[in-house]
């Protein structure tokens, strides 16, 4: 293929169909460079101005988001954010989306998703000690869903397992919106040696640029303008090939990398993991971060396949490649270092001090243009928003559910695939390898120790898209809140927050004021609880033939356990055990899971969320715990208490014997800021004087497996088995 | 009867990882001078004899299920059997 | 006793193996590279689970092609302790230490659970510590764990007491239930359990001790 030339580009404005418009490509001829850019530097150009590289739409809104508290290492702008957790060490984390690549390969898709997001962790020197995941599908009612849900549950312990990371949460539901759109989420959490902490930058002049990991061939080029395209049905069959994972690779990768800034900090000035667009993504944000510029000599590059020109190396999206930037005294140690682990590594250019981005391929100077065009001078787009006409429409209405036969809802409500036991998808990861998992999945939060110190981890994965589609403000503070309480009810106290800010096209004002009012909600919620959001990304134009996926922030949090006698899970222990609920319950229908069940739909605006009540709370179950006065803690979601009692109730075949003064549609009230606890009778004065007001005792523990309710309108005797077998097994049966 | 046999391999430009593995293996125990191992899947479905538009269908089987057109292609060979 | 823990490309349980010996029954305990030549001064053979070269063509298919690998068929010959966990299980069995092969699991997909294992024969360097028909709870992680070997191998199996843990049910379609096997000497074991994972109570089992123990009785034993 003859590459088109400058003045083709232009005239036949090839790129519009990498994504650069009439505007921003004459930004870039006319003031940037001030003559025609060629092929390659188009190329360039188009992939670091996307929204997936540059945020162009969404930086405005991101930057109302809070990040800074006291343990804030680093924060947005790297390739994970960093907190502090005292005893020089820091926790690392990010969370990424793999949308597009998911739909179009489900299996290399969700697998590379998992890759990718490792490699974010170790490229700050950090040692990955767990993976969690959030992932959103259609209805499991055809075949074709079926499909895109097992082969996306395969990538994503096919590449975990392998690598040998414990995957020990994550979420999984199910809404018409997601149903040729499906949300594939990924989360990764390290730990980091403070000393070993390494920016992203390539300074210093005559420094040497080290390229390190899998070949380089054609895949995925364009991955992140494809990212940050929409889906039609057309464009569906036109598909090139997507990027496919190596996990066995990268486990050499990683295993090297965390080796090398353990060992030879004063080798290495900089690392980064070579992920959507590249190596152009990579070095440019390099070069740019440190104030350098950069010369590369693409002959070097390791090449899978033949006669790649420029435009394609610089693009490819082949997985597991990391950059590096070195002291040339210690070049033939890093190469060597890295061929003991069976790696490809190459110099393939040097840092300069002129800031200019030089390319050179065959000879040939294909490049030339200011580094930091590339990475800040993209326009930043402040769209027009407009509330969502459902919103206004739907303002007053209240859902008001009719119970026919508590038993019957009850039952039917643990059958909902949104509350169903996720254990079909979640056993197929491996969720213990490295020996360090106190609390797997299937509990509120993840839980991993941290070896050799009385410290844990604990982590989650949230988000009810439901909410934030019927109030995107409130919605956004519920998220984070929901993931709080989950760590808090682990034992553990909040520290900070990832996301994955999921929408469809921002240039709809609709979607952009429900981007826009939920971001407010999450920023205002994590400043209550003091938890920045220290990394994330945001995943835009999830939409197939022009109707958008529900608004759907992932709230990915961690907590840290100072001492793991904390360690709390959600089952109930023994009988005899007093169970309370603390928190009060309303009326909260609007969005619920029983509106679902019972209308088919979600509808109706949200109570606001007392931000204040909700923190007092949180603190209240952590001190609680810090006084060993609690047996189990259950964050109260979906389904309302009626399901989070039966969680409670199922892992050790336990039942309950409770009387409460709620209505029995109450018992499925999804109201906020609510924990289901269970102590010991002994404890009982020191537990009510601790928590004072707002809480009910509901009962107690039992030995029979069988839940015996009574509510303000009735009493029922419920088979605990029966019950469990619905909860257990819903989800096989559908996939089948 | 007619039996179907059908190879189903990687399009060249995507990553064979376990050919590159398997590969590595074969130059370690001695076979240097092997340079490209590729792995595929191998199907063989039967059809009766009378099957009208055989090779549609097993086109349309190859490209919905036997392979994802993204990274896979596929050929196929139809042989008479008793 | 000095252990080696041996990590081939891909290996991901040889830290928790590690930390099993030095932490759990506080043994001397090294890691060994692949391409070691020699194990000589270690007293066992220890071969992690993992993914060693990504599991590619089969498991353990091409780790049996690195060169320590001859030093652990030395081992086995000399009657020495070899141990080979889920991934170590497959290298051993496609190395024709151990009889039969580690196949795709009945229902194909990777199952990670805490299982109940069966003790079958308590009268081994591996399993001296516990009691004939004791149940433990082990973690198991694997997608290629269904044992299988034909009619006449497994007779023979069962002739020799061969067969050590077992399942408490049809957890992946194991060829009767068998979750771990020694060779007919019975200083080579393989099983796809992670006894590694199963050393401290707040992991959710402690039970997978005694293993480790056991070891350590009889070479004792061996040793007077």
């Amino acid at each position: 293929m003859t590459e088109p030339t400058a003045k083709q580009i232009k005239d036949e404005k090839n790129y519009q169909q990498w994504g650069l418009t009439d505007s921003e490509y004459d930004l870039i001829s006319q003031k940037i460079l001030k003559r025609l850019p060629n092929y390659t530097e188009t190329g360039l150009y188009s992939v670091m101005w996307s929204e997936h590289c540059s945020y162009k739409n969404s930086k405005k809104v991101l930057r109302k988001m809070p990040n800074k508290s006291s343990r804030v290492i680093a924060g947005p702008g790297e390739d994970a954010g960093i907190l502090d957790i005292g005893d020089d060490q820091a926790v690392v984390f990010k969370a990424e989306s793999h949308n597009h690549p998911s739909a179009v390969e489900p299996y290399q898709g969700a697998a590379t998703g998992v890759g990718g997001i490792i490699r974010d962790i170790f490229s700050m020197g950090a040692q990955p000690i767990a993976l969690l995941n959030s992932l959103k599908f259609g209805p499991l009612k055809d075949g074709k869903t079926k499909h895109l849900v097992d082969e996306v549950v395969a990538g994503i312990g096919g590449y975990g397992n392998c690598i040998g990371l414990p995957t020990v949460g994550g979420e999984v539901s199910f809404e018409d919106c997601y149903e040729n759109n499906p949300l594939v989420n990924a989360m990764c959490v390290g730990l980091l040696n403070k000393t070993a902490f390494k920016h992203g930058t390539a300074s210093g002049d005559k420094n040497l640029i080290v390229y390190v990991g899998a070949k380089t061939g054609r895949d995925g080029i364009h991955g992140a303008t494809f990212a940050s395209d929409e889906f039609t049905d057309t464009k569906n069959k036109q598909r090139s090939a997507v990027q496919v994972g190596n996990p066995f690779i990268e486990k050499l990768l990683m295993d090297a990398c965390v080796e090398i800034i353990e060992k030879h900090p004063e080798w290495v000035l900089g690392i980064q993991d070579m992920g959507a667009a590249g190596l152009v993504s990579s070095t440019a944000e390099m070069a740019s971060k440190a104030g350098s510029g950069l010369v590369l000599n693409l002959d070097n590059v390791p090449q899978r396949e033949t006669e790649m020109n420029a435009y394609e190396m610089m693009l490819s999206e082949s997985q597991e490649r990391m950059v590096l930037c070195i002291k040339p005294e210690y070049k033939d140690d890093v190469l060597d270092f890295f061929k003991d682990y069976e790696l490809d590594a190459v110099v393939i250019g040097q840092v300069t001090t002129d800031k200019q981005y030089k390319i050179y391929h065959q000879g040939e100077l294909v490049t030339d243009i200011p580094v930091d065009s590339l990475t800040e001078d993209v326009p930043e787009y402040d769209r027009p928003e407009v509330e969502p006409q459902r919103m206004i429409d739907d303002r007053d209405y209240k859902f008001v559910p009719e119970i026919d036969s508590l038993e019957e809802t009850w039952n039917n409500l643990l059958k909902q695939p949104n509350i169903a036991s996720k254990k079909h998808f979640y056993q197929t990861y491996d969720s213990q390898v490295k020996a360090n998992t106190l609390v797997k999945p299937g509990s509120d939060a993840g839980v991993i120790r941290i070896r050799g110190t009385k410290k844990a981890i604990a982590m989650t994965n949230d988000s009810n898209s439901k909410y934030v589609y019927l109030n995107p403000y409130v919605g956004g503070q519920i998220a984070v809140m929901e993931a709080a309480r989950n760590i808090v009810a682990a034992g553990g106290e909040p520290i900070g927050v990832t996301d994955c800010l999921n929408y469809g096209n921002p240039e709809n004002p609709e979607v952009y004021w429900e981007l826009d009012k939920s971001v407010e909600g999450i920023s205002s919620a994590c400043e209550k609880i003091d938890t920045p959001v220290i990394s994330g990304n945001v995943s835009l134009y999830n939409e197939y033939n022009d109707v958008a996926i529900y608004p759907s922030p992932m709230i990915g949090m961690v907590g840290l356990i100072d001492d793991i006698d904390k360690v709390t899970t959600s089952a109930f222990k023994e009988a005899g055990d007093l169970i309370y609920v603390v928190g009060e319950t309303a009326d909260d229908f609007n969005g619920s899971e029983l509106q679902m069940q019972q209308t088919g739909s979600i509808k109706g605006d949200l109570r606001p969320l007392d931000l204040t009540e909700e923190k007092l709370h949180q603190d209240l179950i952590r001190m609680a715990i810090g006084q060993k006065l609690i047996q189990s803690c259950h964050d109260l979601s979906e389904g309302g208490l009626a399901v989070a009692l039966s969680e409670s109730a199922f892992d050790n075949s336990l039942g309950f014997d409770i009387k409460t003064k709620l209505t029995s549609a109450q018992m499925f009230s999804e109201t906020q800021s609510r924990f289901l606890v269970s102590i010991k009778e002994s404890d009982k004065d020191e537990f009510e004087k601790l928590i004072k007001t707002d809480f009910e005792c509901l009962g107690y523990v039992t030995q029979e497996h069988i839940f015996k309710v009574t509510t303000a309108d009735e009493t029922v005797l419920m088979d605990g088995k029966k019950a469990a077998n619905n909860w257990k097994e819903a989800i096989s049966c559908l996939m089948k | 009867m007619k039996l179907v046999k059908i190879y189903v391999t990687l399009k060249p430009s995507v990553l064979d990882a376990q050919g590159e593995a398997i590969k590595s293996a074969i130059n370690t125990m001695g076979y240097e001078k092997i340079s490209g191992v590729h792995m595929g899947k191998y199907f063989e479905l039967n059809f009766d004899n009378d099957y009208p538009e055989l090779e549609k269908d097993v086109d349309a089987i190859c490209d919905n299920l036997l392979t994802n057109p993204n990274i896979e292609t596929y050929r196929y060979e139809i042989m008479e059997e008793e | 006793m000095k252990f080696a823990v041996v990590n081939f490309p891909g290996s991901n349980c040889d830290m928790d193996l590690y930390y099993a010996i030095r932490d759990g029954i506080k043994e001397e305990v090294e890691l060994v590279d692949y391409r070691e030549t020699s194990l000589d001064g270690f007293d066992g053979v220890l071969i992690p689970g993992g993914f060693s070269y990504g599991d590619y063509l089969r498991s353990g298919a091409i780790a049996v092609h690195a060169p320590v690998v001859k030093e652990i068929v030395r081992f086995a010959n000399e009657g020495k302790i070899v141990l080979g966990i889920c991934n170590g299980f497959q290298i051993l069995t496609e190395l024709g230490l151990l009889p039969g092969a580690l196949i795709r699991n009945e229902k194909s997909r990777f199952i990670c659970e805490t299982v109940t294992l069966k003790v079958i024969n308590d009268k081994t360097a591996f399993t001296n510590c516990y009691q004939e028909n004791e149940e433990i709870r082990i973690p198991i992680a694997h997608g290629e764990g269904r044992y299988y070997c034909d009619d006449k191998t497994l007779a023979e199996l069962k002739a020799n007491d061969q067969i050590i843990f077992k399942y408490d049910r049809n957890v992946n379609g194991s060829v009767d239930q068998i979750a771990g096997v020694t060779n007919k000497q019975k200083n080579v074991l393989g099983m796809m359990p992670h006894p590694e994972r199963a050393i401290e109570d707040i992991l959710g089992s402690d039970d997978g001790l005694k293993l480790f123990q056991s070891i350590i009785n009889y070479q004792v034993r061996v040793n007077n």
